[in-house]
């Protein structure tokens, strides 16, 4: 009895969270998405490097949200999670070496307007 | 033991000369021009060869108990021992008094043949390059003899040429184009290496084991002359005359080589005595080789005529029933003869002797007349064994006709050195007919007396033209004894040795007192009448160095009573000669101690004795020609001493009557020598000339090979060069035609391909535009189109 009992409520936990959230794998796609499409007009609308970096900010996220939504609504496993938390960091290396230049191009051209920035121009 | 002793010394004695001059070369060109230490270097180096050399011959002697006293002490020491006939065929009895042979058994020694290799240079086939050494006594005596004079010659050069000892020496006898005369760096340093490598070359030669390593010191001798010649190389005359010794000598030595090939092809080997090779097996040399039968005829085919190649002291017969052709074996001989006739001046290759007299006066006394000159006479001596009657004959000849044509020169020649050089030829003459006519020991006895007294000779005369400051001409000389006392008796020794002066009576009644020449002249003359007595028809071979010994006592007191004799001619010459300082005449009395008692006791004396210690086992009886064969009869010892007695008499009235001749025409006023110049005028230029033997091979060889060089070069420039020319022209037209090629396709094509990959890189500039956002915009619109493919592709 007992053990049966102890298996019901795991088991109506289980469901309670299922079907208290009532969200499934298109959804957090569906955030990753929007995410994304954020994240790739901001970079293509912002002539200020910052909001640049932001926009990249926003497409790693994106992709991060579809990562650990794969890792956890199919049988990836924790690879997914491990992926996002990878991309994590090399969003924060890029971050501090992105920053960097745009620190540097500030002191070469007074602005951090990325129109201004040229110079690779064929 | 002994022999590795002998071995030893003798190696030093021949290598350290070689150390020397290695040391002084580079030592003297770095080192101070004013320094005499080459000098003495090279003295020391030679003077412990000759200590050591010296001490091998005592070693030597001690060891098979050879005694300087009388034979027949030498027979009673040895009478209990065992008389049987000693199986060694090399060291059979050697005594050269007939006596001996007749009343005593054959004396048992100890070995006296040392031979072996010392180095392996190289192996081709069955053929064996090595040094290698053959010690027997006259390897010691020659040893001893080249040392001792090379020291005197050393130190009496330390005088002689210490006019080199300056940083800025002024030849008198070279001209420059302009005139003036030429100023150098003195050479002292030079000189004495040069010397010290002659001495390492020339006991190298004696020292040899096998007929290939004598042609190799062959050469460096002849390297060494040639450079010692050449020593004053800015004087035109002395670089001819370098050049002259050096390829007359490659005549000889073609000779020389083709006689080495015939060897080798018969015999396969080139070693002298028995070796014992790395295996232990003991090998045949060449003198084991060729047999000879208890007369001393070689052994013989009897169906071919052919020659019988054996080993007599192995016993065994190693390759076979092999012989050679007796035509061969006569090639052979005369091929090495004919080097010998290059390197010791004889007929016909004789002009170069008397021109090498342009290298200074130590160089005459050392190169040119003790040592290398008589290496010719030294191989004949040495390879004896392998030398058969036709070759004797010729060798006979040679020296035959070239004692008669050098002495009859020596008549005529003024300057003083060119007498001593001619007479050089004459001595080497001597002993060629002495070894031909089958005297063994007299050639070489002759050999030994005539190093002697022919270095102190021509050191003379170098102290006379030291002291006369070079001056060479012996018409400006005369009355010179009063001024060098040394040096004028010392060559008086010298001129009474050669001429073979004697007093007969003087000690005893039978033997003469007498210089060493006397001794070895007569031998020589004995040997000669010994062999014409049984072959008549060959009587010139007599007659011509009988009269040879009164021209020879002629010209040398010719020369004595020119220089030293009479009134001065040349009073300025007189007044500004003096003697020359102690370091030169000490070496002269030192020579001509020798050079009148080294050979006494003639041939009972210690130097014939020690000489003929190890000759050949088949001279000593002589060899009989069989009736009716036509062959030459060869003397034997007891043939020799019948008309010792004779010849000796007739020597001696020929040199007694040649030198009242020189004292009538030079010694006195008495005869007009002018006047008998003037009558004689004919003979006296063809003399003068050579008997025209440089006009002769001038119009021979030189002429023909001129016109025939001439012709070459008219071929060279009109034919050959027209060829390369047309060609070349051709090469350029052909070229020109190419490069328009070059230009026109092969740069075209490689352009285009060029100039079209820069237009298409060109055209894709457009697309960096370099503007960020642009950039993402790109991105995503790929994106989109990725998947629109993707979907589109696999939908579903």
């Amino acid at each position: 009895m007992t053990g049966r009992r102890i298996g019901l409520i795991q088991n109506s936990k289980f469901l309670l969270v299922r079907s208290s959230m009532t969200a499934d794998l298109n959804s957090y796609l569906f955030v990753g998405a929007v995410l994304f499409v954020c994240g790739v007009v901001c970079m293509a609308t912002k002539r200020n490097g910052i909001g640049v970096l932001m926009g990249v900010e926003l497409v790693l996220n994106g992709a991060n949200v579809n990562f650990v939504a794969f890792s956890r609504y199919t049988d990836l496993g924790l690879d997914g999670q491990v992926f996002s938390l990878f991309v994590i960091v090399l969003a924060a290396a890029e971050a501090a070496v992105a920053l960097a230049i745009a620190l540097n191009f500030y002191n070469n051209h007074l602005t951090i307007d990325v129109d201004r920035a040229n110079k690779l121009k064929g | 033991m002994v022999g590795e002793t002998l071995r030893n010394l003798l190696m030093i004695a021949w290598l350290l000369p070689l150390a020397g001059f290695a040391v002084e070369i580079f030592g003297g060109f770095w080192g101070s021009r004013k320094s005499r230490v080459a000098a003495w270097m090279s003295v020391g180096c030679i003077g412990i060869g000759f200590l050591c050399s010296l001490s091998a011959l005592l070693i030597w002697g001690n060891s098979n108990s050879w005694t300087v006293l009388d034979h027949d002490s030498h027979d009673e020491t040895h009478v209990d021992t065992d008389h049987a006939k000693p199986a060694d065929a090399l060291a059979t009895d050697t005594h050269p008094s007939p006596d001996s042979h007749t009343s005593h058994p054959p004396v048992v020694r100890g070995k006296t043949v040392y031979s072996g290799t010392l180095y392996y240079l190289a192996r081709f086939g069955s053929l064996d390059i090595s040094l290698d050494y053959y010690i027997d006594s006259l390897t010691l005596v020659m040893f001893t003899m080249v040392t001792f004079i090379a020291t005197c010659i050393h130190l009496f050069a330390m005088g002689y040429m210490s006019e080199e000892l300056t940083e800025e020496l002024v030849d008198h006898s070279a001209h420059l184009s302009n005139g003036h005369h030429v100023h150098r760096p003195g050479r002292y340093y030079r000189f004495f290496a040069f010397l010290s490598l002659f001495c390492f070359s020339m006991l190298g030669l004696v020292l040899a084991g096998n007929i290939f390593q004598v042609f190799i010191f062959w050469e460096l001798v002849g390297i060494c002359s040639f450079l010692l010649i050449g020593f004053y190389t800015e004087r035109k005359s002395a670089c001819n005359a370098a050049n002259k010794a050096f390829i007359m000598n490659r005549v000889g030595d073609f000779g020389f080589l083709i006689g080495l090939m015939v060897l080798w092809t018969f015999f396969g080997t080139f070693r002298f005595g028995e070796t014992v090779n790395d295996t232990g097996e003991v090998q045949a040399g060449l003198f084991q080789m060729l047999a000879r039968d208890e007369t001393g005829n070689v052994l013989r085919d009897a169906a071919s005529g052919d020659v019988k190649i054996g080993a007599v002291t192995t016993g065994a017969d190693p390759g076979g029933n092999r012989t050679i052709p007796y035509s061969l074996l006569v090639v052979a001989g005369l091929g090495v003869f004919a080097g010998c006739v290059g390197k010791s001046a004889q007929f016909p290759l004789q002009t170069w002797l008397p021109d090498a007299m342009e290298g200074p006066t130590p160089v005459s006394a050392l190169v040119h007349s003790a040592t290398m000159v008589a290496a010719g006479v030294y191989l004949v001596g040495r390879f004896y064994p392998m030398f058969v009657q036709e070759v004797l004959l010729t060798i006979a000849y040679v020296g035959c006709i070239t004692l008669f044509m050098a002495a009859t020169i020596a008549i005529v020649a003024t300057d003083i050195k060119k007498v001593l050089a001619y007479s050089t030829i004459s001595q080497l003459g001597y002993m060629m007919l002495g070894l031909g006519v089958f005297g063994w020991g007299a050639g070489l006895f002759h050999l030994i007396t005539h190093a002697f007294f022919k270095s102190l000779m021509f050191l003379c005369s170098g102290s006379v033209i030291y002291g006369c400051h070079h001056e060479q001409e012996m018409p400006k000389m005369g009355g010179l004894w009063r001024k060098m006392p040394i040096t004028a008796f010392t060559m008086l020794v010298g001129v009474i040795a050669i001429s073979g002066l004697a007093i007969p009576g003087l000690i005893g009644l039978s033997s003469v007192f007498a210089f060493s020449g006397f001794f070895s002249k007569d031998a020589v003359v004995a040997t000669s009448l010994a062999f014409v007595k049984d072959n008549p028809s060959h009587f010139l071979l007599f007659i011509v160095p009988l009269i040879t010994a009164g021209i020879t006592a002629f010209y040398m007191f010719r020369l004595w009573f020119y220089t030293f004799a009479g009134k001065p001619r040349d009073q300025h010459l007189y007044d500004h000669c003096h003697e020359s300082p102690w370091i030169m005449t000490g070496p002269l009395l030192a020579l001509s101690f020798f050079a009148a008692f080294c050979a006494i006791g003639g041939e009972d004396g210690p130097l014939y004795r020690l000489i003929t210690g190890d000759q050949p086992a088949h001279i000593a009886h002589g060899i009989a020609a069989a009736a009716g064969s036509g062959e030459i009869t060869l003397p034997g010892h007891d043939a020799i001493h019948d008309v010792h007695g004779t010849a000796g008499t007739l020597a001696l009235i020929a040199a007694a009557s040649g030198t009242c001749l020189a004292w009538l025409l030079y010694g006195t006023t008495l005869v007009n020598v002018a006047e008998i110049r003037r009558q004689l005028s004919g003979l006296h230029g063809f003399l003068v000339d050579k008997w025209h033997f440089d006009e002769m091979y001038d119009a021979l060889f030189v002429k023909p090979a001129h016109v025939v060089g001439q012709g070459c070069a008219w071929i060279d420039k009109t034919v050959f060069d027209g060829i390369i020319h047309a060609s070349a022209k051709i090469m350029i037209f052909v070229s020109k035609w190419d490069k328009l090629f070059d230009e026109a396709v092969v740069d075209g094509f490689v352009n285009l391909l060029g100039n079209s990959t820069f237009a298409f890189g060109r055209s894709l500039r457009v697309i960096q535009t370099g503007r960020l956002r642009q950039y993402v915009m790109f991105i995503v619109v790929g994106v989109v189109a990725l998947f629109a493919i993707l979907f589109t592709t696999f939908p579903g």
